[in-house]
């Protein structure tokens, strides 16, 4: 018998990296929240690596910070190891990345989703959902049913998930857990069509089993930097990784194998990611390559298991023992857990608006692997949009739409809904047009105000923030005032930098913009400079030495701004635009685009039809 | 509204010894100046609206022809903006160098329709106009995609494409370098890029310097006969051009290859070409004919569609009603000396212009000069889209050059990777404008295409 559990105004459901970041978000904004999960010890799960951030991913999740999300301050608060990624590559490509300490990030969050006020969190696997006139009926396996306004799906890897271990597969979440059976059903039923996605995973080894007398050292910054722009103290790197690489032996026992991958034997019928191969993958698709590099990384400091990154595999688990044995230190490393692949279903995200709400249902939204991402920190930043947009919602606000030229989890989102995701979606610079402003240091900066505003910022944190921007604005007028007169000592620093020296003054500014000169080579003849927060000197640099690109995406951004203010109409049929291509008629009506601009995103959609959707839109204004 | 001045040639092809090329937007007066002096020594700039001058155009201080620049000041003009327009001597030849001079003084090419979209947004035209310049910027869109379908075909755009693959790999080279720190990526060393880039500015040099010898733009509409084997294709080739040019038997297949000539029709300058019969063969010398064909029918600016009047329609008929699609046609119901079994009402249904001749003794022939004088001379024919295509192709490359030589000098100046892969990336950018495609798709394709990166 059904039973009536309760009413909330909204549902999460899930607790991995995405509902984590939805539930606090909604509950903090005042929203009466309930958050479900299939196991209550596997909240905030880390399934694949011990780590946090990297490439674009830090940038995500120092953007999750600005806004107010809480991955970032987790993260320092577990973190182990802590790298800024590509020092000497350039500003625009700086990425923070920490090794966590996987079960204290879990307990960390589990903790904080409990003393959450407005928040439930519930051990139950939610296996219907039903639309009403105000909202939605959740049934739990228990037969438990919840009145909600608002549904965030956040199902990760466990929606009709199974696991494939060369012949050997089997229905289940990750790390041995219950997959969602049933909820899959119950959302076709609704009208959601699903698809499968794959993604995998490397094998955990037992510490004392490695040899690391020969493997190259990895270590952390020192000092290390945070994520979160609360943090002030970490401490110091707790632990060392290790680096070690294929061979052609490894090679060799593959490819005798490579008949018993699920993979090319035809079992597994979902789309995996390009960037994040198999190890069998890597060594058929590029056999030219002799040898593949991996690092063994710490999964936590109460625990001897090790992280083998790119070692993913779906070989049988002999074969796999025999392959991780071929490398240099693992000779005879204990395989505490075998790696696998793992199959999952997943909606199309260009069923959803950009603020992840489903066009086609008012008040349910998607986040995370569900929309067809992958990676905890892409999962995060859709979570915390999806329960601000939900929490808005209910509040009868406008809703919260991230442009794409203001932040990577814009660019993410507008990527999604635009042009919907293939294979599982990951973030990487290089999707980013305007990546010279969108900066890991800057993320304050572009998104505090508007954190602010939605009330994700505390009063402390903002004074916090304003103080920061003063000191900055008073830095710049500093160094633009200041006069460094020629002399032997600011020669020879000049000269030790192979740029030319002065003859007459030059302002601090000038010298700054130098590209061979940096702040702190300045400090010896810099009398006047202030204390400051590192990350001042960071963005005042940069602003200076690149200020001619980032004036120039400026304008880029402003030009985009116009087409993104031509709203298009989310209930209007293509077809009856005859001006239209055919095939630009199939993709609006598909995508119902936003805005002009989305609507040039979208690909099929040619500058003629978007003229055409200019002039129709003009005549259809000067109607009213 | 943006209001970057836009110019295009706005007479068609053909039509008598004026050429005009007009230009449209807030600074179209300065850009004018620069091309453009009067006799009077009047700029164009300090003149009244609705008024004209007499002078030459000048390619900084070399006349390149004697012209007449009447000035339009907004809102009194066809577009609602600042417009000049430009008559010179007609032909080709000296109306491409004019729309050049003014392109390179800062106008952009007009994009398919947009004169009349500025006219419309300005509020110029009726708001119940809004369907017909729909209608018209969805034809003259077809007809600019057609000739950049033509244009791709030419060993230029090879080039181009070349020189694209090169940068793209570069800057994907660049990406995978700088999202997957972690991998197994060979460095980027300043060395090597400062010479990629040198070459590929060399390479757009070169290309800039043979751009005109690279692609002869023809005068005239650019017109195939098509129809199946032994409708009299040819028959209606010799009739036109009045010279036994294709050889006519009465086995199919006996055109294999494609003829051109160029002829005029009326006050219309037609390119003919005479295709291989378009239909199902087996013989390999004759498939090529037919594919080209078929390519020439989705490319050209206008269509004749010979059907045998003698026999009933058969499936290649069909096929060749339903793929003329969207490109201007005429369907000409030949054989009228024979007796006639054709559908005439399904081709009637199928196109608008359809006329009937013998091709044989000439029956029917000013009723086709007729219709392809109408076809010539409404507004959805852009005959100039060839030409601007052409010059797209042009600024494209000159936009990229200039793009890699800042880039190249902000590389030398020391500037992070970062910044100069943003540079890369505009010039790739200026390219891929061409095709629609984004940059950062063809860049994240290429990545993961050309790089084992991963966890």
């Amino acid at each position: 018998m059904n039973y009536k559990a309760g009413e909330f105004e909204v549902a999460v459901i899930g607790a991995g990296h995405a509902g984590i970041e939805a539930a606090l978000a909604a509950a903090r904004l005042g929203c009466r929240t309930v958050i479900f999960t299939i196991n209550m010890d596997a909240v905030g799960n880390c399934p694949c690596n011990p780590s946090i951030g990297g490439t674009a991913k830090g940038h995500l999740v120092r953007e999750i910070d600005a806004l107010g999300g809480e991955m970032g301050r987790t993260a320092d608060e577990c973190f182990l190891q802590s790298r800024m990624l590509n020092r000497g590559k350039g500003p625009a490509v700086h990425s923070l990345r920490a090794q966590i300490d996987r079960r204290k990030y879990s307990d960390t969050m589990k903790h904080k989703l409990e003393l959450q006020q407005n928040l439930e969190l519930h051990q139950a696997e939610i296996t219907g959902i039903k639309q009403t006139d105000s909202g939605y009926i959740l049934t739990t396996r228990m037969l438990a049913e919840y009145d909600v306004k608002a549904v965030i799906i956040a199902t990760g890897t466990y929606l009709g998930g199974r696991i494939f271990i060369g012949e050997v597969n089997y229905e289940s979440g990750p790390d041995g857990t219950f997959p969602a059976a049933f909820l899959g059903q119950s959302l076709k039923e609704l009208g959601l069509p699903l698809r499968r996605f794959k993604t995998g995973t490397p094998a955990r080894v037992l510490r004392s089993s490695i040899d690391f007398s020969d493997l190259e050292e990895q270590h952390g910054d020192d000092p290390p930097i945070p994520f979160s722009y609360d943090t002030e103290d970490m401490g110091d790197n707790k632990v060392i990784c290790h680096i070690s690489w294929t061979n052609e032996k490894t090679k060799e026992i593959i490819l005798k194998n490579i008949h018993r991958s699920p993979l090319y034997a035809g079992d597994i019928e979902g789309v995996g990611p390009r960037y994040c191969p198999s190890l069998e993958d890597k060594i058929v698709r590029f056999s030219e390559k002799k040898r593949h590099q991996l690092f063994i990384e710490p999964c936590g400091l109460d625990t001897e298991e090790m992280y083998l990154q790119g070692m993913s595999s779906s070989l049988p688990e002999e074969v796999q023992i025999k392959f991780y044995h071929t490398i240099k230190g693992l000779e005879n490393a204990v395989i505490m857990r075998p790696a696998y692949a793992i199959e999952y279903d997943c909606v199309d995200p260009t069923e959803m608006n950009a603020t992840l709400e489903f066009k086609r249902f008012k008040g349910l939204y998607g986040a995370g692997q569900f929309n067809g991402s992958s990676g905890y920190e892409e999962a995060a930043a859709q979570g915390l949009v999806a329960g601000i947009n939900a929490a808005l919602k209910i509040k009868g606000k406008e809703p919260l739409i991230l442009e794409r030229s203001g932040s990577y989890i814009g660019t993410l989102i507008d990527d999604l809904v635009t042009k919907g995701a293939n294979e599982p979606y990951r973030m990487m610079t290089s999707r980013s047009e305007y990546r010279l402003i969108l900066r890991q240091d800057n993320a304050d900066v572009r998104l505090t105000p508007l954190g602010r505003e939605i009330g994700l910022i505390s009063d402390e944190r903002f004074e916090k923030f304003n103080r920061k921007q003063a000191l900055k604005a008073e830095e710049l007028k500093r160094i633009q005032k200041t006069v460094i007169p020629p002399g032997d000592e600011i020669n020879n620093i000049l000269v030790s930098r192979e740029t030319s020296p002065l003859t007459t003054g030059a302002k601090l500014i000038e010298l700054l913009r130098r590209p061979q000169i940096s702040y702190a080579d300045l400090a010896p003849i810099d009398k006047t400079r202030p204390e400051l927060d590192a990350n001042i000197f960071e963005q005042v640099e940069i602003e200076v030495k690149y200020e001619g690109y980032i004036e120039k995406q400026l304008r880029q951004v402003e030009q985009l701004r116009k087409l993104e203010n031509k709203k298009l109409p989310s209930d209007f049929d293509y077809t009856e635009l005859n001006g239209l291509r055919l095939e630009a008629q199939e993709k609006l009506n598909k995508i119902k685009p936003s805005s002009i601009g989305q609507a040039s995103r979208i690909s099929g959609v040619s500058p003629a039809d978007v003229n055409v959707l200019l002039i129709w839109l003009s005549s259809k204004r000067n109607d009213k | 509204m943006n209001n970057t001045a836009i110019a295009a040639i706005s007479t068609a092809q053909g039509e008598g010894g004026i050429g005009v090329i007009r230009i449209s937007g807030d600074n179209s007066f300065a850009i004018a100046d620069k091309v453009f002096e009067s006799i009077s020594g009047k700029t164009l700039s300090s003149m009244k609206g609705y008024t004209a001058a007499f002078g030459y155009i000048k390619n900084n201080n070399e006349k390149v022809d004697e012209a007449i620049a009447t000035v339009f000041r907004a809102p009194h003009s066809y577009t609602g903006e600042n417009v000049v327009e430009l008559s010179c001597h007609g032909g080709l030849f000296i109306t491409r160098e004019v729309l050049r001079l003014v392109l390179e003084n800062g106008a952009q090419p007009a994009q398919a329709g947009e004169f009349t979209k500025r006219a419309f947004l300005n509020g110029k035209l009726d708001l119940t106009e809004a369907e017909a310049v729909i209608d018209i910027i969805s034809a003259k869109s077809r007809a600019a995609a057609r000739a950049a379908i033509l244009a791709k075909d030419g060993a230029l755009w090879k080039k181009i494409t070349s020189i694209k693959s090169k940068l793209i790999s570069t800057a994907a080279h660049l990406s995978a370098w700088a999202d997957y720190p972690d991998e197994d990526i060979e460095e980027v060393s300043e060395d090597s890029l400062s010479l990629t880039l040198s070459e590929c500015i060399a390479e757009l040099n070169a290309l800039l310097s043979t751009f005109d010898k690279g692609q002869t733009i023809k005068e005239g509409i650019d017109t195939v006969i098509a129809g199946k084997p032994n409708t009299g294709k040819s028959t209606l080739m010799n009739l036109l051009t009045g010279k036994n040019r294709s050889i006519v038997t009465d086995i199919p297949g006996t055109t294999r290859d494609v003829i051109e000539e160029t002829v005029l029709v009326g006050d219309i300058i037609l390119r003919l070409s005479d295709t291989a019969g378009i239909r199902e063969t087996g013989d390999a010398v004759e498939k090529i004919g037919v594919d080209i064909a078929k390519n020439r029918v989705n490319t050209c600016g206008l269509i004749l569609a010979v059907f045998d009047s003698s026999k009933p329609l058969e499936d290649d008929d069909k096929a060749l009603l339903d793929s003329i699609g969207q490109t201007p046609a005429v369907a000409i119901i030949n054989k009228t000396d024979l007796e006639s079994v054709i559908d005439e009402e399904f081709i009637k249904a199928k196109t608008k212009n359809v006329v009937k001749i013998s091709a044989k003794n000439g029956e029917g022939y000013d009723d086709l000069v007729k219709i392809i004088t109408e076809i010539a001379g409404t507004d959805n024919f852009n005959a100039s889209e060839g030409i601007l295509s052409n010059e797209r192709q042009r600024l494209a490359v000159l936009k990229a050059r200039d793009s890699l030589d800042e880039t190249l000098a902000a590389l030398s100046a020391g500037m992070t990777f970062d910044a100069v892969n943003v540079g890369i990336e505009e010039a790739i950018e200026s390219i891929l404008e061409l095709t629609g495609e984004r940059v950062s798709d063809v860049v994240v394709d290429n990545v993961f295409h050309n790089f084992c990166v991963g966890k």
